[in-house]
């Protein structure tokens, strides 16, 4: 659907850059643009800026110079952060509050009510498949059900974007795999767009629509690859060759992209 | 093989052990056939708490009151202060040095002063409340500080605003640190009265627990004195336990400190 019209524009980045009180340089001249429906992976060795690339875009930091602009506009205000949804690297839920109002909590917060939101809450937690733990504590739960939980929450206000900063870092091969296929699923259910934080080459492969690679010291961008969307993602993918030559490519540059900050 | 103590209900083996004690205590004294007014044994103890309860209840129950009237002061005013340091950072720069000088200068040496500026009781209500009220300020402080960074965040970026930051983020997670102020707290106002009334002596008009005690002691009553202290720890024992029934009931579902040791 979407190849036929040109997708909108959600991000744009002209030349931003990014320095901090006491001096450091964190981005130099980061420029791209993420339209509707892409999944964008920042991809690139630690101390990159990665992350702060994604926090400029929140709007949890500003831009140093440069211009970053949403599609409402220029940054950044309330109003154009409802558009977009965070994940960050830990599940970061309210350890006092069960899932539900974990989940409820971006509603909370634009003075919706429980009772109103209730059937769109208990939907969101059907789709992550977490519907039998509405009431369960974020103690009592896995790793992964936490960082389901945390994905259902970003999805919560249906935003057009989706910002996810290394969600799976902290969990184990099997389930990383699993949530990535659960992610895949929720965009095709959604039609959310991604930018997607990662340091792993393969989940970058498998996830993308697009692998922009970093450098540190200054973070900046050193190349773009562009993974074939119409690939089907599924396990047959992941085993086959297009993939592991996809992965071959993103690891020269990112061998280069590493070794270009020495 | 576990030790048959260590398989009974874990109030059990301190209970026995204080049992123990008292049963040692009671037969010292009844074959050593030491005079009451230099140790008292229990069961006397029990007698004179029974035989004296014109005296001593109506002394715990001033006592108590002015406990609980200081612990409620110094938990609002704690809270209070510690909400206006978390909302203005520059007040608690001007005003917590002083709240650490009332904190380190002993309880014990400032009473005399109030007790002279101050009529009696609120001499007593004061000095109760200043002893209870930094624990609370000092905790409720910190856990309103010590709010996980990523939860700041997350408010941030869904565009909270300051009054929901403090009362649907900071608040909550600064609920142990506070509950944990009120345990000390509590204890301390206890504390805090009774030194007040040692110091104030007769001049209240209604005379408690610790007056008591000082009155019985300048009459030798020996017993008296054992029975009034046996109500101010009872007294003691129960702020604790409430305190941290409601700490835990609060608790329950989420803070490690309210899980219970059973695996």
């Amino acid at each position: 659907m979407m190849q036929n019209e040109p997708a909108r524009i959600l991000v744009s980045l002209r030349d931003v850059s990014k320095v901090y009180r006491n001096g450091t340089e964190a981005l130099r001249d980061i420029s791209f643009e993420v339209r509707q429906g892409e999944c964008v992976t920042l991809l690139g060795p630690s101390g990159c800026g990665k992350s702060t690339v994604l926090r400029l875009i929140a709007g949890l930091d500003p831009v140093s110079s440069g211009v970053l602009t949403h599609e409402r506009g220029e940054t950044v205000g309330p109003d154009s952060r409802c558009d977009m949804g965070f994940v960050f690297q830990e599940p970061a839920l309210m350890p006092w509050a069960n899932v539900f109002d974990n989940v409820f909590l971006p509603l909370r917060l634009i003075g919706q009510r429980r009772k109103e939101t209730r059937s769109k809450i208990e939907a969101i937690l059907a789709q992550v498949g977490l519907s039998d733990f509405q009431k369960a504590y974020p103690n009592q739960l896995s790793g992964g059900q936490r960082m389901r939980v945390s994905i259902a929450r970003a999805l919560v206000r249906d935003p057009a974007l989706l910002l996810l900063d290394e969600p799976f870092a902290a969990l184990d091969e099997i389930t990383r795999f699993r949530l990535n296929d659960d992610l895949l699923r929720l965009r095709e259910t959604f039609g959310t767009t991604f930018v997607f934080i990662t340091h792993s080459i393969y989940e970058s492969v498998y996830l993308s629509s697009r692998i922009l690679v970093m450098a540190a010291a200054p973070g900046r961008i050193v190349e773009e690859i562009a993974i074939d969307a119409s690939l089907e993602r599924d396990e047959n993918f992941r085993l086959g060759e297009t993939y592991l030559a996809y992965c071959r490519k993103v690891t020269r540059a990112l061998e280069y992209a590493s070794g270009a900050r020495v | 093989m576990r030790h048959w103590l260590s398989r009974l209900p874990g109030f059990f083996p301190p209970l026995l052990v204080f049992l123990a004690a008292l049963g040692l205590w009671e037969a010292i004294v009844r074959v050593a056939a030491i005079p009451p007014y230099i140790l008292p044994a229990p069961s006397l103890i029990v007698a004179t708490l029974y035989n004296d309860r014109a005296i001593l209840f109506p002394a715990l129950w001033i006592t108590v009151e002015i406990t609980f009237g200081a612990f409620l002061a110094a938990t609002l005013g704690g809270v209070l202060l510690a909400l206006c340091f978390a909302r203005w950072p520059w007040a608690e720069r001007c005003f917590l040095p002083f709240a650490i000088i009332l904190q380190v200068t002993p309880i014990v040496a400032i009473a005399p002063l109030l007790v002279i500026y101050l009529d009696a009781d609120s001499a007593v209500l004061t000095c109760a409340f200043l002893v209870a009220f930094f624990p609370i300020l000092a905790n409720t402080s910190l856990g309103l500080a010590a709010t996980d960074r990523m939860l700041v965040d997350l408010f941030t970026f869904y565009g909270a605003s300051r009054s929901q930051m403090l009362w649907w983020l900071r608040w909550p997670s600064g609920l142990p640190y506070f509950l944990g102020g009120l345990r000390i707290g509590g204890g301390l106002a206890l504390i805090g009265a009774i030194v007040a009334e040692l110091a104030a002596g007769a001049a209240g008009k209604g005379a408690g627990l610790a007056f008591r005690i000082t009155e019985a002691g300048y009459r030798l009553n020996i017993p008296r004195m054992f029975a009034g202290l046996t109500l101010i720890s009872l007294t003691g024992i129960t702020i604790f336990f409430l305190l941290s029934a409601v700490s835990r009931l609060l608790l329950r579902h989420w803070h490690e400190s309210a899980r219970s040791s059973e695996r």
